[in-house]
């Protein structure tokens, strides 16, 4: 079930709306319109679904339009065409067309917003910013300021409600911003670069914490970030920007697999695949592998090889005519506890990371089985592939090295 | 040249006309100003001069206390409002005082809202600015005369004189406050659901009220400025002192009056000027 739904949604700033989409109709590019005396667009025709308890990411870079097509979300930003409709209970509110009682009920029930660079009110103290939304809401002073240190314990900070905003470091400030959004108990959360102003690392334990609150809070977010890495770490699904259109939307793998222009791929070019990759998409077949009598080989050096019956199960591996012990990995396993010079098999849904401390630690490539059958192995090869942005040309790449 | 000079625009006699209109159609509505106005100010003056001069003296201290907490100030405020009372300008300063405290009084309960409406309709503030800016700059004494006639003598007039001088800080201040509210704290206020009203009094006011206090301030200073001034229309207070010094030629009472003067606006300006922040030491 859809928590929003946009349909060919245009956002233009300013006030020539008309003439703007008449020109954005003939096809015209977004400087065109504003050389030809237009407004700015915000956003052009996008189409997205973000179902209930899911986190959406919208990617770009800065002025592609994810911003403004967040902002559109919560009418923050003009509608000027199209659809946008938010869940409220069983029934879908059009934002664009609503009346402002309605559009208020949204905002201060459905819909809460966390902001790039806090947004905290500096004559509050911390308790009163968290409970700022619930005053909105028309709440009582005694409720709200109880219920605003719930929120203050759940991200860490109940120590410091007494503070002023500018007394804390700007990591506290943006869970003081997180525990604002949280206390509105609204299913939707808008999150615009709520990360992008902290340092490093400060921002990967947020996006951590994040990760963990919404295991438990099951959320609909939408979220901003011109990171495709933190993109990748907290998205379900992942909708690409550029110039104020949506070019790609897809999980995060798919993204990273097939990347549908040039644009995403220096986006993909650039992260780490560590987290993202599955080693079904990394893999080797094994019709691949190189057969020696009725042997395949994975490493010609040291005359590793293994040999499977006719099910395609894995029954015997050796090392230079010595037989090779074999290890069932499962999800969870401790992987620093694996016997050393062992082949251990795994699941195709196995992280590319879990596949490289595996490597690392029994110094053999990883077989990778499905319904007991082996389907392929990630060695070195496939690693280094990954790791130089290489997997979404594997066909390319592996015939030229092949 | 000679047809220029001979042909004189009758921008004087204009203005005159109009004031005749005013005093002739609108007398009774400015008479109902003028004695409600000197009323109220009579009627606080007489307060004040009912307690004994140690009861404002002790809550002129209290207040200087409770917004800076420092003794210095206290002492100061004691020590200068003590030697008022020996100079024996005591009831000129209470009348004085009165008079800024009504005129700021007013100039804030019209000014703060007409500076917010400036803020929110940018238009209305470009067609403001030039009547601020002659307000301010066409010499006091001026529009005086008008005042006078249309008020009659007394306090009022100097009351009205010190307003249109004194109530272009409050209005500019609270605009340039409103307007530099950081956009995205409009934004959060709005994202959680603020209402127009909640917006103003939860958001816009409370991120303006530096700047609006220091509106309040100036505008406290520049009534004070204005005393000698409206003492020439016949407002009571140490401005009276400081004319009858002139026409008399009498030095030391000019002297004497002027101190009482600067010690009444050193002590305002410090009680006033920032209170509560913490970097003024």
């Amino acid at each position: 079930m859809s928590a929003i739904s946009i349909r060919n949604l245009d956002v233009v700033f300013g006030d020539k709306v008309e003439a703007s989409l008449k020109l954005l109709d003939q096809g015209k590019t977004r400087q065109e319109i504003i050389d030809l005396g237009g407004n700015v667009v915000g956003v052009h025709n996008a189409s997205i679904d973000v179902a209930e308890g899911e986190i959406c990411v919208l990617m770009g870079l800065s002025g592609s339009g994810k911003s403004s097509l967040l902002r559109a979300v919560n009418g923050l930003n003009p509608i000027s065409r199209g659809e946008l409709l938010v869940r409220d209970g069983e029934q879908m509110v059009d934002i664009g067309s609503c009346d402002e009682t309605t559009l208020r009920h949204m905002r201060t029930r459905r819909i809460s917003m966390v902001f790039q660079n806090f947004a905290l009110m500096p004559w509050l103290t911390v308790l009163d910013n968290v409970a700022f939304g619930l005053e909105m809401q028309g709440m009582g002073k005694q409720e709200r300021r109880a219920k605003a240190m719930e929120k203050l314990e759940m991200v860490g900070l109940h120590e410091w409600s007494d503070k002023y905003a500018h007394e804390l470091s700007g990591g506290m400030q943006q869970r003081v911003g997180l525990a604002r959004a949280f206390a509105m108990d609204s299913d939707i959360l808008l999150m615009d670069e709520p990360f992008s102003a902290l340092d490093p690392l400060i921002r990967s334990q947020l996006q951590d914490e994040l990760i963990e609150l919404q295991q438990r809070l099951n959320k609909t977010i939408l979220f901003v970030s011109h990171d495709l890495d933190e993109a990748l770490k907290i998205g379900t699904n992942i909708a690409i920007m550029e110039s104020a259109k949506i070019i790609q939307h897809g999980r995060p793998e798919d993204i990273v697999l097939n990347p549908v222009n040039h644009y995403v791929e220096q986006f993909v070019a650039h992260t780490n695949p560590l987290n993202v990759l599955k080693g079904r998409s990394l893999m080797t077949n094994t019709a691949q592998l190189e057969r020696l009598e009725d042997m395949l080989v994975l490493n010609r050096n040291d005359n590793t090889c293994i040999s499977t019956n006719t099910d395609g199960q894995v029954i015997s591996a050796s090392r230079q005519g010595k037989p090779l012990a074999l290890h069932h990995w499962q999800e969870g396993q401790n992987i620093s506890q694996l016997p050393e010079d062992t082949l251990v098999m795994a699941t195709p849904d196995i992280s590319m990371r879990q596949a490289i401390e595996i490597r690392y630690r029994t110094g053999h490539p990883v077989l990778l089985n499905e319904k007991d059958s082996l389907i392929g192995i990630l060695s070195d090869k496939d690693f280094y592939h990954a790791l130089l942005g290489k997997h979404f040309t594997t066909t390319e790449a592996g015939m030229a090295g092949g | 040249m000679n047809w220029i000079t001979e042909h004189k625009i009758p921008l004087g006699s204009w203005m005159e006309a109009f004031v005749d209109w005013l005093t002739f159609n609108a007398a009774g509505f400015f008479d109902a100003i003028s004695v409600s106005l000197e009323w109220v100010i009579l009627s606080v003056v007489e307060i004040f001069q009912w307690f004994p001069p140690y009861v404002p003296m002790i809550m002129a201290a209290a207040l200087a206390w409770a917004l800076h907490r420092r003794i210095s100030l206290v002492i100061f405020v004691v020590l200068a409002l003590l030697l008022i009372l020996n100079l024996g300008y005591w009831q000129e300063m209470l009348e004085t005082f009165v008079l800024v405290l009504t005129a700021t009084t007013l100039s804030v309960v019209m000014g703060v809202p007409i500076g917010i409406l400036a803020a929110h309709k940018p238009k209305l503030y470009t067609f403001m600015r030039p009547i601020l800016d002659m307000m301010q700059t066409i010499p006091t004494f001026v529009y005086l005369i008008p005042t006078l006639v249309l008020f009659g003598l007394g306090v009022v007039p100097g009351l009205i004189s010190t307003i249109i001088f004194a109530i272009a800080a409050p209005i500019r201040l609270t605009y340039l406050g409103i307007s530099k509210v950081p956009e995205e704290l409009i934004e959060a206020g709005k994202a959680f659901g603020a209402t127009p009203s909640k917006l103003l009094f939860k958001v816009e006011l409370p991120a303006a009220m530096p700047s609006i206090m220091a509106g309040i301030t100036q505008c406290i200073m520049l009534s004070l400025s204005m005393v000698v001034i409206a003492a020439l229309v016949g407002a009571d207070g140490l401005g009276k002192p400081v004319i009858r010094a002139l026409n008399t030629v009498n030095i030391s009472q000019g002297f004497e009056a002027g101190l009482a003067i600067v010690l009444v606006a050193i002590i305002l300006d410090r009680i006033f000027k920032n209170p509560g922040s913490k970097e003024e030491s």
